[in-house]
């Protein structure tokens, strides 16, 4: 038994050390690993209706994935171009919503996390209370916004600013807005934790070496709540790309979501195999790219968990 | 080596809301000077230091540097550097990052970064270190380069918020050496504050003695020890014995005054109350501890006191001895050894001596706590 392992033991009791370790395993396992695994072995499957299954047709295949690249075997494209541009453009708007959310929560998190008094626990309970409304209400509130007769458009139109309504959901603007908002608080609080605990003489002290405020930020206070704002875009840019709630309600009608894509397949056409295959193609790519980019910035894994 | 540039405050006044930190201060700061702001903790000190480093804008009243007034300047634009309680080293930088933080932000190349963070490490004893991180440091080595950082961004004038503080007792000793000769070295203006008397002293050119906001005397170490202006200053610079009574007559520099327990005694008025002191003021004698010494039984006279020995400690360098005193507070006798011997004294009444230039006479006042 490895030493760790019998230290927990002896820590909690042989019975309830095991329970414990049991419930773990049952969620990591369980809930987790088996179901992608399923998932996995779905993703390389053709879609057979129910009695084929087993058959001599169910065999180990590439065509899931190949569909995503090259479309309907003897299409009339070289490449799946549709599904492939929805692909892409899920990722580079994660990242854009991501970046969005740094620059709109960093001055937040900064404000909150050095300054002392009462009022920044009221302002903290103002940022959470909004999630107790759920998602699809959020939304749609969110819609009621920016709707071509909405509250923003009628204020905008009636002050001058513009004589026709500006369409916000076909721009995007509202779905940006929609997944800006609904992560917020995943990318105030890690920043806010980390910030909270940076000494303020750091800060003075940079000041009167002569920094200008730019300056401080840039070599004292960012270097230090790297692992905060590592860990709150990680989030950000995951959930984002994992959205689907706000890019169904928000989205224009032109500019679907990969997560779309991947509910149509599960859903409308039934064909699970072929959204295992997106869903996996997703999460690998979301994955892979969260990592090179925290090699970029020379996070370690561990400063995430911070 | 230039003369320096000084620091004056005028009428300098402090508030928070309703709280007075720092009441209507005056000080002037010679260029090149070793200046300390000693105190008790909440006495106003840091308020003070924060408002000549900028941090803080002083409520009324002026700070001037070289004679120049630093209203509405920043810390960033003011030509002081300030060394952290705590030091404030940057963790995540490199030590040699640390220390030329200034220049970098005076957009100094790397290469002459280098040279100059070189330069200060040999300065400071550390050559060899500046890629390590703060860190890998100990306390008193990154005191050293704390006050390297600043002094690369070449102020005028350094401030030092008791920087060590956080030392243990041999290491602060010894740093206390060193910041003395750093600061000869650069020839700058040092303002130190601390509330350990032990470093002010050794230290300082001149001291203000601060209490609850207000300065009770500017002066250097010596007259501050020998020559107190107030009970404060008496009381929270080096140990000392307090008589309380009424002034019975006043004799020239001397006065006669009639304490609460121990008689008539005679007393020098100090420097600063002299003139200012009259028959039936309320005032406080002291008389350090080593400067009563035993006197021959049934000795009587205007500078002797009796009193019941409570109880005596032998401390090594001295002979310590406790008696009943004034208001419930001991006399304490110290005995230098020097080889002789020494007889228990303690539930004996022993009558004890000074000599009147030892015996500082001050207006009743406020006692520095204990």
């Amino acid at each position: 038994m490895p030493g760790f392992l019998k230290e927990f033991l002896n820590r909690n009791g042989t019975g309830m050390g095991l329970a414990i370790l049991g419930l773990v395993l049952f969620w990591t396992i369980g809930l987790i690993i088996l179901p992608q695994l399923s998932m996995l072995d779905f993703s390389f499957r053709p879609n057979l209706p129910p009695p084929e299954i087993g058959g001599p047709k169910d065999v180990y295949t590439l065509e899931n994935y190949r569909y995503l690249v090259f479309g309907p075997e003897g299409g009339s494209q070289d490449y799946n171009t549709v599904d492939l541009r929805v692909f892409f453009r899920t990722l580079v708007a994660a990242v854009c919503v991501t970046i969005f959310n740094l620059i709109l929560c960093y001055p937040i998190a900064y404000y909150l996390g050095q300054t002392k008094g009462n009022h920044i626990r009221i302002f903290a309970i103002m940022l959470i209370i909004p999630y107790w409304i759920n998602e699809i209400l959020r939304a749609f509130a969110l819609r009621i916004i920016f709707g071509e007769t909405g509250v923003l458009n009628t204020m905008l139109v009636g002050m001058g600013v513009w004589d026709t309504p500006f369409d916000f959901i076909r721009n995007d603007i509202a779905l940006y807005a929609g997944l800006g908002y609904a992560y917020i608080l995943l990318m105030i609080f890690p920043m806010y934790n980390v910030i909270e605990s940076l000494d303020k003489n750091q800060i003075e002290a940079a000041r009167d070496l002569g920094a200008p405020w730019w300056r401080i930020h840039w070599r004292v206070v960012i270097p230090y709540a790297k692992p905060g704002i590592s860990s709150g875009c990680t989030m950000v840019f995951m959930l984002s790309a994992g959205a689907l709630a706000a890019p169904q309600i928000l989205g224009g009608p032109s500019s679907l979501w990969f997560t779309q894509l991947i509910y149509q397949q599960f859903n409308d056409n039934n064909d699970w195999p072929q959204g295992a295959a997106y869903a996996i193609v997703l999460l690998v790519t979301c994955i892979l790219f969260v990592l090179a980019v925290m090699r970029l910035f020379k996070v370690n894994m561990g400063d995430i968990g911070k | 080596m230039s003369a320096g540039v000084g620091v004056d405050l005028e009428n300098l006044w402090i508030r928070f809301g309703d709280f007075v930190a720092v009441r209507d201060a005056n000080v002037n700061i010679n260029g090149g000077d070793f200046f300390s702001f000693l105190g008790p903790s909440g006495c106003g000190k840091t308020t003070i230091l924060r408002a000549v480093s900028g941090f803080l804008e002083p409520s009324e009243g002026n700070v001037l540097i070289g004679g120049n007034n630093m209203k509405g300047i920043g810390p960033n634009k003011r030509p002081t550097a300030l060394i952290f309680q705590n030091l404030a080293l940057f963790p995540l930088m490199k030590v040699w990052e640390n220390i030329t933080f200034s220049m970098e932000i005076k957009g100094a190349s790397s290469a002459e970064r280098r040279k100059r963070a070189d330069e200060l490490l040999e300065m400071i004893a550390l050559p060899d270190q500046g890629d390590k991180l703060p860190s890998e440091l100990s306390g008193g080595q990154r005191q050293r380069v704390a006050i390297a950082r600043a002094l690369c961004a070449e102020p005028d004038v350094l401030l030092l918020d008791e920087p060590l503080s956080a030392l243990d007792l041999k290491l602060r000793q010894h740093m206390r050496t060193e910041l003395r000769e750093i600061q000869k070295r650069v020839g700058i203006t040092f303002i130190y504050i601390t509330h350990d008397q032990g470093e002010a002293l050794t230290m300082s050119d001149n001291i203000a003695v601060m209490r609850a906001g207000v300065i009770d005397q500017i002066a250097d170490g010596k007259t501050i020890y020998n020559d107190p202006a107030t009970a404060f200053a008496a009381s929270f610079v080096g140990e000392n014995n307090v008589f309380r009574g009424k002034i019975k007559r006043v004799m020239g520099n001397e006065a006669l005054i009639a304490t609460n327990r121990s008689g008539d005694l005679v007393a020098r008025i100090s420097t600063a109350n002299q003139g200012k002191m009259k028959e039936g003021d309320d005032a406080m004698m002291f008389i350090r501890p080593e400067a009563l010494a035993i006197a021959p039984d049934g000795a009587t006279g205007d500078h002797f006191v009796t009193a019941r020995v409570n109880h005596e400690e032998f401390e090594g360098n001295a002979f310590n001895i406790f008696t009943e005193g004034d208001g419930g507070k001991e006399i304490k006798v110290s005995l230098p050894n020097l080889g002789q011997s020494f007889e228990d004294h303690t539930g004996q009444i022993i009558t004890l001596e000074y000599e009147t230039r030892n015996a500082v006479l001050v207006p009743a006042g406020e006692l520095a706590a204990e």
